[in-house]
């Protein structure tokens, strides 16, 4: 079973509705006994990062995502907001994240484009995560962005008001700043990708040190 | 870099898309959910689903026709008509939608914006506005009068300035439609939009008077705008031809004009 952590103001029904298509048994999941229940594990995000964080704490969901992703190991996407409270520290309304991933969340330069962003862009993926990452279109809406620490964490990156952290991947444990359930067929073959991967690590691939 | 988007919007009645010029004499087109899924294989960039009568009505918007909608598509997809409050913005997310469509209850009450912000963020709140030419005054600066319920009422209020202060409210995205080139074929009121375009720094999604390809083009040439409807050139039953969004594409790609390519996933 997947399970899709809802939460308020959460977009869980698209992404609902993106997982079952693919023909896949999902649930939306807000309690933290059932979140421990399930096989994948996924983060949708609209809205804030202080919002979302505060949301999970609600909820008493923030020990139990900890359990399933960093002692189980369960497969865990992260999906824009979803993927910037992965890291350390959101400068979002000054917020402290989950942690899992060192870095920070940071605005993009509204001197030099328009913030959010908002809009299909093409992504440039570093590697296939044991299914094929196929460098294509998808869909954005935000206006900040994570700086991992670890190059080696940057997944896919696109271009902005310059290179940016589109998506990231340590071991189990995936984002993607894009709208995954919304950006098509490219973004349903990439989601379908992560709902077939059984975990474990990958190494192995180039990285993105000289782009950025 | 972000490209620029072709948008479709479907003006509903009950579950059907119709098509009306100039708001009036809608004529069926289909059911909505089907024709959203043939826009959804066309590569359509994004959708917007108008509940037309929903306001006029006094109902609340048809959730059970947005819950079909949602359940075909996987694009970005906003609904509008009939909400009234946050409880409604909800209900239309929870169905689904992305982002949520305020355009005459912003004018009735301004707040809605701000408070639609803060609940859902400002990437879920379009403001939507119907404007006309008219004189310039000191009222009315832009020489753009903004007009609700069905473009029917005009207010009196400037329409540039009311798409800034909708932006300060905390709508992260402007769509603007023009009223005198709505359903005309004639072209997008370029004037207008780059005033507008050039007015807000959130994303400006241009609507009213496309017809032919080379519209987009000026349109994206000519102002900032990052987005545009089109709605008449990909179904309306009035138009001689209508057009396939990978000919759009392909023609603006061939402009040199920066929009997602057809069939990126797949073979074409």
């Amino acid at each position: 079973m997947i399970g899709i952590i809802d939460y308020k103001a959460g977009n869980g029904p698209s992404v609902l509705s993106a997982v079952t298509h693919l023909g896949y048994r999902a649930q939306l999941v807000s309690q933290p006994e059932r979140l421990l229940e399930m096989t994948h594990i996924i983060m949708p995000g609209v809205g804030s990062a202080g919002a979302t964080m505060n949301s999970l704490k609600e909820l008493g969901l923030l020990e139990a995502i900890k359990k399933a992703v960093i002692d189980n190991k369960v497969p865990f996407l992260g999906v824009c907001v979803g993927m910037q409270i992965l890291f350390d520290y959101s400068e979002e309304e000054d917020t402290g994240c989950l942690g899992f991933l060192p870095g920070r969340v940071v605005s993009f330069d509204r001197k030099k484009v328009r913030v959010p962003q908002m809009g299909w862009n093409k992504v440039f993926f570093s590697k296939d995560m044991g299914y094929e990452a196929k460098d294509d279109y998808f869909y954005f809406v935000n206006s900040y962005y994570a700086v991992p620490e670890d190059k080696s964490h940057i997944w896919g990156i696109a271009e902005y008001d310059g290179p940016f952290t589109a998506a990231v991947c340590k071991d189990n444990i995936y984002g993607t700043q894009f709208h995954i359930e919304k950006s098509g067929e490219a973004g349903l073959k990439l989601l379908k990708g992560f709902l077939s991967i059984k975990g474990g690590s990958f190494s192995g691939y180039k990285t993105f040190d000289s782009m950025l | 870099m972000v490209t620029k988007r072709l948008i479709a919007c479907f003006d509903i009645i009950g579950d059907r898309v119709t098509k009306a010029v100039n708001f009036k004499d809608n004529i069926d087109v289909g059911p909505a959910d089907e024709l959203a899924s043939i826009m959804y294989e066309e590569e359509i960039d994004e959708l917007i689903f108008y509940d037309i009568t929903a306001s006029a009505e006094r109902r609340r918007l048809n959730i059970e026709t947005v819950k079909k909608v949602a359940e075909r598509i996987f694009i970005p997809f906003s609904v509008g008509g009939g909400i009234k409050n946050l409880e409604d913005m909800y209900e239309a997310l929870k169905a689904g939608a992305e982002k949520i469509s305020i355009d005459s209850m912003a004018v009735r009450n301004p707040r809605i914006i701000t408070e639609g912000a803060k609940a859902f963020g400002s990437q879920c709140i379009v403001l939507s506005t119907q404007v006309k030419r008219t004189q310039k005054s000191p009222k009315i600066p832009s020489g753009y009068e903004v007009y609700i319920d069905g473009a029917r009422v005009a207010t009196g209020m400037d329409a540039i300035e009311w798409i800034k202060r909708g932006q300060e409210l905390g709508a992260g995205e402007i769509c603007l439609n023009s009223i005198d080139n709505d359903g005309t074929l004639s072209g997008y009121d370029i004037e207008l939009m780059k005033l507008a375009s050039e007015a807000v720094s959130v994303p400006l999604i241009a609507s009213g008077g496309a017809g032919k390809p080379v519209h987009l083009k000026e349109l994206f040439t000519e102002t900032a705008a990052q987005a545009a409807i089109i709605s008449s050139m990909l179904y309306s039953p009035r138009m001689e031809r209508n057009y396939k969004v990978a000919e759009l594409k392909e023609y603006l790609l061939n402009e040199n004009i920066n929009v997602r390519p057809f069939s990126t996933g797949k073979e074409a």
